[in-house]
């Protein structure tokens, strides 16, 4: 009878061996998230992206995810089981994992990896992100315009460039159509807390503001802005089913098209290390459709749109004047250059805040 | 017919024994049921999560990875809760403990220091992390206020504070403003054990540590003072022995423990402070307490099978695509059983036979 049960579990142990080797000649690609996939949010974007490429790709490769991987300590153990099962492209989609993608990229340097939003890179680790300002620059015109309080409500998670670029490039297109426009931030030092994401807004509203803007990941501060009639700008995903009256549009993540890209490169073997930091024009993101709005403000966002993927609009276009009064050095010519956005750590003039941590 | 828990004249000494082998035995059968809903090979699944990180070095040095901080913490909650001090706040003590060594590192960083470093981390982490558990101890021994509450709520006060410290006056200024120290300089980092591997220095303590306990508990007589002020205290009282003393002394002891664990974590495998540098060990660590009975080598096996879970748990979602979530299902189910077993330690099932006439009275 032991023997048997013990046949019977080689057999299987075997079959699945075998068909593990079936798969070596396909090409792995592994991917670490940072929440759970859930149906919206940072990590679903990723998830639609690695399922795009799926999609594309699915006959020439294999790709596995780790899920809700925290950016402590167990983050550089989940990379290497991930290199360890075979994975020769891996992809850490949070900006927390950058140094253990760095310390497990020393490690296998023939493995290559592909950070989100970080700013180490090695000769086999690339980095990639996108220029969300943009989008940014367009939901504060649509803001300035449908504000009848003119006073904007603008929710921030971390004091980072990425966010602080974020709220800047908003103010400097509402300023062009209400130059005397306010906006309220509340810093919920999170990516992901509903709890705390809906009191913020609500305190937002409080304060006078009639449209939210956030730069986190939950649809807690649309419902908010829903149940209390006030408008509201989306994150990461559609959110206009928990706002279908208050969702004036919304940032969507599209990593698709890159992530695509980039494994192709793998399988034809031109992977290189690189810096990818892609706007509007190369689809690292779009944007929702624009609702609940006058034809006239869905006309100027789609123009300014065209404008930004056409190269004639630039959000930090020179001259800029620092939230000191003292005009900001212009690097790019006539904008700034960007590592002056990478790098972002000052407010511009009319946000009446102070920079945390300065 | 009924089946009644019937409470044993004495605790079974055999079933002490054997409980914890129940339980696993219900845990893989239910998780072998689950797996065939889910329609994955249960064998497979199970040789993922219990076999597989057992063959091969790499997963090994992560299993102790993984359970240096949680056997280290879960010594020290033993000792307090043989003596009947119940300590819930060991995740603050070793937040605590991580932010005082971490003090040093940042304060000598890019400075020509030289070895003291290290163990002026580990002294001082240790030190902050015994002084933090002395506030609900002192507490509790002065006003009577109740020691659960007190050192849980000072979790999220040591959680602010670190916070607070690594997005202020700590912050890497390379860091673009992310909460993040610097990483630490060579003579902050504890040592690795193995090249190329992440099994490190604390692993060897936690060893130590775990040595030290079952010498406490086993052969002193501050030991033996410990668990007659647990398991009786009338008794201890009668014999001279003061409880109020023993429940500083075991607080200090677990907040020491903790505040070593914290800044071994930091200085080995992150590498710097951070928030989220632990995946909430101060809890875990209580659960490993009970799982290896507050028992020093229990407590050894079970922080290593909890490590495995861990490790497993990744393995199968990489080698089957078996979600996360199923995972921590495991984990509960696992913590279910041992619980549910242990009460046939006092307990003993037996079928009774009801009155006939009661039990029409209730139709």
């Amino acid at each position: 009878m032991r023997k048997s049960i013990l046949a019977l579990a080689t057999g299987l142990l075997l079959a699945g061996s075998v068909s593990a080797a079936s798969a070596a000649d396909k090409l792995k690609v592994g991917f670490i998230y940072l929440g759970p996939i859930g149906d919206l949010g940072w990590t679903y974007q990723h998830d639609l992206a690695r399922q795009a490429l799926v999609k594309e790709l699915g006959d020439q490769i294999e790709t596995t995810y780790l899920e809700n991987v925290p950016e402590g300590p167990d983050a550089e153990r989940s990379i290497e089981q991930l290199v360890r099962a075979g994975n020769k492209l891996i992809f850490t989609t949070s900006f927390g994992y950058m140094d253990p993608t760095l310390k497990v990229a020393k490690k296998y340097p023939n493995v290559h990896f592909e950070h989100a939003t970080g700013y180490k890179r090695a000769p086999n680790m690339s980095t990639y992100s996108a220029k969300w300002f943009q989008g940014r620059y367009i939901q504060g015109l649509i803001a300035a315009k449908m504000s009848k309080s003119g006073v904007l409500g603008y929710i921030g998670s971390f004091p980072i460039p990425e966010v602080v670029s974020g709220i800047n490039a908003t103010m400097l297109a509402a300023q062009t159509i209400k130059p005397d426009i306010k906006v309220k931030i509340i810093w919920a030092n999170t990516w992901f807390d509903p709890g705390k994401e809906a009191d913020a807004a609500k305190a937002l509203i409080d304060q006078g503001a009639d449209v939210i803007m956030q730069h986190t990941d939950s649809p807690a501060a649309m419902q908010i802005a829903s149940e209390r009639g006030k408008l509201a700008f989306g994150q990461d995903s559609e959110m206009i089913k928990f706002g279908p009256k208050t969702q004036l549009t919304s940032i969507l993540d599209t990593w698709g098209p890159y992530y695509i890209e980039r494994v192709k490169a793998e399988l034809a073997g031109t992977w290189k290390s690189q810096d990818s930091w892609g706007g509007l024009d190369s689809h690292m993101f779009a944007m929702a459709p624009y609702t609940n709005m006058p034809d006239d403000v869905k006309k100027m966002a789609e123009d300014a749109q065209a404008a930004i993927i056409a190269g004639k609009l630039h959000p930090f276009k020179c001259p800029i004047v620092g939230q000191d009064g003292k005009p900001v050095e212009c690097k790019g010519g006539d904008h700034l250059d960007d590592s002056q956005i990478l790098g972002m750590n000052f407010y511009v003039k009319g946000i009446d805040d102070k920079l945390p941590g300065k | 017919m009924q089946l009644v828990l019937e409470k044993r004249a004495e605790r079974s000494g055999a079933i002490a024994l054997v409980s914890p082998l129940i339980a696993i035995g219900l845990t893989i059968v239910t998780m072998v049921i689950l797996f065939a809903i889910l329609g994955k090979n249960p064998l497979l699944a199970l040789h993922a999560y219990f076999i597989a990180p057992l063959t091969d070095g790499y997963s090994l040095q992560e299993i102790a990875v993984k359970a240096t901080p949680l056997v280290m913490i879960a010594i020290g909650l033993s000792l307090c809760y043989l003596a009947n001090a119940w300590n819930i706040g060991a995740e603050g003590q070793f937040l605590i403990g991580a932010v005082a060594g971490s003090w040093i590192a940042v304060k000598t960083q890019g400075t020509d220091a030289g070895a003291w470093v290290l163990p002026a981390m580990l002294v001082l982490a240790a030190a902050a992390g015994a002084l933090y558990a002395l506030m609900p101890a002192i507490c509790k021994v002065k006003f009577g206020a109740s020691e659960i509450l007190t050192s849980l709520m000072l979790v999220y006060v040591a959680d602010l504070f670190l916070d607070y410290l690594v997005r202020g006056p700590w912050r890497d200024p390379q860091g673009f403003n992310f909460p993040t120290t610097a990483e630490f300089d060579p003579v902050a980092t504890v040592p690795l054990l193995i090249e190329g591997g992440r099994l490190h220095l604390g692993s060897i303590i936690a060893l130590l540590v775990v040595a030290a306990a079952a010498i406490l508990l086993g052969r002193t007589i501050k030991g033996f003072e410990i668990r007659v002020v647990g398991a009786a205290p009338r008794a201890a009282r009668f014999g001279g022995f003061n409880a109020n003393q023993l429940t500083i002394l075991t607080f200090a002891v677990s907040g020491a423990l903790a505040g070593l664990a914290g800044i071994i974590e930091v200085a080995g495998p992150v590498g710097h402070l951070q928030p989220g540098i632990s995946p909430g060990y101060g809890f875990t660590a209580i659960i490993v307490a009970f799982l290896g009975r507050l028992n020093p080598l229990g407590i050894l096996i079970a922080g290593l099978f909890l490590a495995l879970t861990f490790i497993g748990g990744e393995q199968a979602q990489i080698a089957m695509k078996i979600p996360l979530d199923v995972t921590k299902v495991f984990q509960g189910i696992l913590l279910f059983y041992v619980l549910a077993c242990d009460s046939l330690i006092l307990y003993r099932f037996k079928l009774s036979f009801p009155n006939r006439q009661v039990a029409r009275g209730t139709h």
